[in-house]
């Protein structure tokens, strides 16, 4: 009952903030220079007077507010226009490209998040230990790191170097497409991608796993049990650690955002066919109306992430969301 | 201010952030001295490695490119866009935020309903639909990535005004007759500086890498070095000559390890003296 109100109210806040998105890709693609049509055509080929007769048809006559009435009628039907580069409707190319992002995306964050707490475990058990500062610098230099210098450095050293990994696209040739043996060769193709889009989230979960733990130390029940003479391993797993996971929870909601932002640049890195490289080869190709569609793809994918992070803390944290949320 | 100062250098984050700081900003001023000529011109053999030459000491690229200019250029470039960046994002937050904060009602909704929009926008996916609609150089960079990192200045201003705008002293300053505008500048900024130098930096550093990712991949100004398009430049020669994109990745690896620690000495120093 408490989740259902809560997806409720989260998704009623969504409704002005996808609005406000689609106002803007709509204006982008006003501002845009050239339209549809000349997209299509400098793809196609065809003369001036084919491009009349193609506006028509596309929806791009008309005032500005006809044409804003026309884009948000096409929205609610799931209609994002026609892409210059692939000739085929913005939306079914989108969601054909959308599994392969999220399974990079997915791979990438659970990589980070077991990987960064058991690291800000090991840090937040004992701050200011040799630990701790071995792992602060760590993650510090990791934050700094930009992801696709990352991705190179990872396909020169163990692509290239080593050969322990494939380094560009998702599957090799004459592997089945189906069966065992072709998840085996996705997943080989995955690892590198996955460390080169995690490698930040992992430094900064662990980062604000630690934080939470160096905060949860200096709490009166945490002092009382230790002074109680319960050992520093048994206080850490039951008050320190536990309290400290929701805000490493809260965070992969935060970071859906720029989780996505780092996919594009991972996904070209490597070659990998999924919505990231898409948004590349939208702009490559001027393919404009791509490029909105994605931008609002992007959002509403953020909007989702948060609302499945909302649930997830709300079952953690009965007092989350008891107050209507 | 002055003990706030001496905290803050005794921090050893901050200390090592501003030291690594003013060396990049000294090296960034001092390009055209060091290195002479334009940083794009052909400088040498292609692909020269580094310390064979002792004129070209970190090497030349795929295009006889002189690698330790476009390095010190970069850092000019760099430092320029990221600055505009927050310099922009501030103001722009610290207006919409005390807009909102002091007239409320629809005003105030209607601007954090647009913020929340923004948020929500996942920012590298704006910043590289914006540069690729209205053509890339150094301006459309910078106003794209403003577009994207005002929303968090902005709320933090809007906070502090509504918590200070019932408070005796504010209410006494405009009994005085004093403009909002006038009050806003005198108490509402001095109050709010601590956090948002602190996002300051933070916004620095995320416009550092942001940019060198839309010059990676290909929507950074071609009249400029850049750090991000050497490391693209570099790609096409991996195998045979990895010094090329070597030099200006740990180029902007330290860049922003600088910043962020510079941010988190200001924030620490600015903690205990509150």
């Amino acid at each position: 009952m408490r989740a259902l109100r809560l997806i409720a109210a989260r998704l009623a806040a969504a409704v002005p903030t996808v609005a406000l998105v689609s106002l803007g890709t709509f204006l982008l693609l006003e501002v845009a220079p050239g339209d549809a049509a000349d997209a299509y055509l400098a793809q196609t080929g065809g003369d001036a007077g084919f491009a009349g007769a193609l506006r028509e048809r596309l929806g791009l006559t008309g005032t500005t507010p006809e044409r804003l009435l026309r884009y948000y009628t096409g929205l609610l039907q799931g209609d994002l226009g026609t892409s210059a580069v692939f000739s085929r409707p913005v939306f079914a190319v989108i969601l054909e490209r959308l599994p392969t992002s999220l399974l990079l995306m997915g791979s990438a964050v659970a990589f980070a998040a077991v990987l960064g707490s058991l690291l800000g475990l090991l840090a937040g058990a004992r701050p200011r230990g040799w630990r701790d500062q071995a792992i602060t610098v760590v993650t510090l230099g990791l934050l700094a790191m930009p992801n696709f210098w990352l991705a190179l450095l990872l396909v020169l050293w163990f692509g290239v170097r080593l050969a322990w990994f494939p380094i560009s696209g998702l599957q090799s040739l004459g592997v089945p497409k189906e069966g065992l043996a072709a998840a085996l060769d996705v997943a080989r193709h995955l690892v590198l991608p996955t460390i080169a889009l995690g490698a930040g989230y992992l430094a900064l979960y662990a980062r604000t796993l630690r934080a939470g733990m160096v905060e949860a130390w200096r709490a009166d029940h945490v002092r009382a049990a230790r002074a109680r003479g319960l050992t520093r391993r048994r206080v850490v797993w039951r008050a320190v650690a536990r309290p400290a996971l929701l805000p490493v929870v809260v965070l992969l909601g935060q970071q859906a955002g720029t989780l996505f932002g780092g996919s594009v640049v991972v996904e070209s890195a490597f070659g990998i066919p999924g919505l990231g490289r898409l948004a590349y080869e939208a702009v490559a190709g001027r393919d404009t109306l791509l490029l909105a569609g994605i931008v609002l793809a992007g959002t509403v994918m953020v909007i989702l992430a948060n609302l499945l992070v909302d649930l997830v803390l709300v079952r953690l944290d009965p007092r989350i969301g008891a107050a209507g949320a | 201010m002055l003990e706030g100062a001496l905290r803050f250098a005794r921090t050893w984050e901050g200390a090592l952030g501003l030291l690594l700081l003013i060396l990049g900003a000294a090296v960034a001023l001092l390009a055209p001295l060091l290195v002479p000529g334009d940083p794009l011109e052909i400088a040498g053999r292609p692909l020269t490695q580094p310390l064979a030459n002792p004129a070209l000491p970190l090497g030349t690229d795929r295009l006889g490119r002189n690698i330790l200019a476009g390095l010190l250029y970069g850092a000019r470039s760099t430092l320029a866009t990221a600055g505009a960046v927050a310099l922009m994002a501030l103001a722009l937050g610290a207006a919409v935020g005390t807009l909102a904060g002091y007239v409320g009602g629809i005003v105030d909704e209607a601007l954090m309903r647009v913020a929340d929009a923004i948020q929500t926008v996942p920012a590298f996916v704006l910043a590289l639909a914006l540069v690729s609609v209205l053509g890339p150089s150094q301006t459309t960079v910078v106003l794209a990535l403003a577009a994207g990192a005002w929303t968090a200045p902005a709320r933090v201003v809007r906070a502090q005004v509504l918590s200070l705008k019932s408070r005796a002293f504010v209410e006494a300053s405009r009994l005085f007759g004093r403009s909002p505008v006038a009050v806003a500048f005198d108490v509402v900024l001095p109050n709010a500086l601590g956090p948002l130098i602190a996002l300051a930096a933070v916004i620095v550093a995320n416009a550092i890498l942001l940019e060198a990712a839309l010059a990676f991949l290909g929507l950074g100004d071609p009249n400029a070095a850049s750090w991000g398009a050497m490391i693209a430049e570099g790609r096409t020669v991996l195998r045979t000559a990895p010094h090329v994109i070597v030099a200006p990745g740990l180029a902007v690896m330290v860049t922003v390890l600088a910043v962020s620690l510079l941010g988190e000495g200001l924030s620490r120093a600015l903690e205990v003296s509150e």
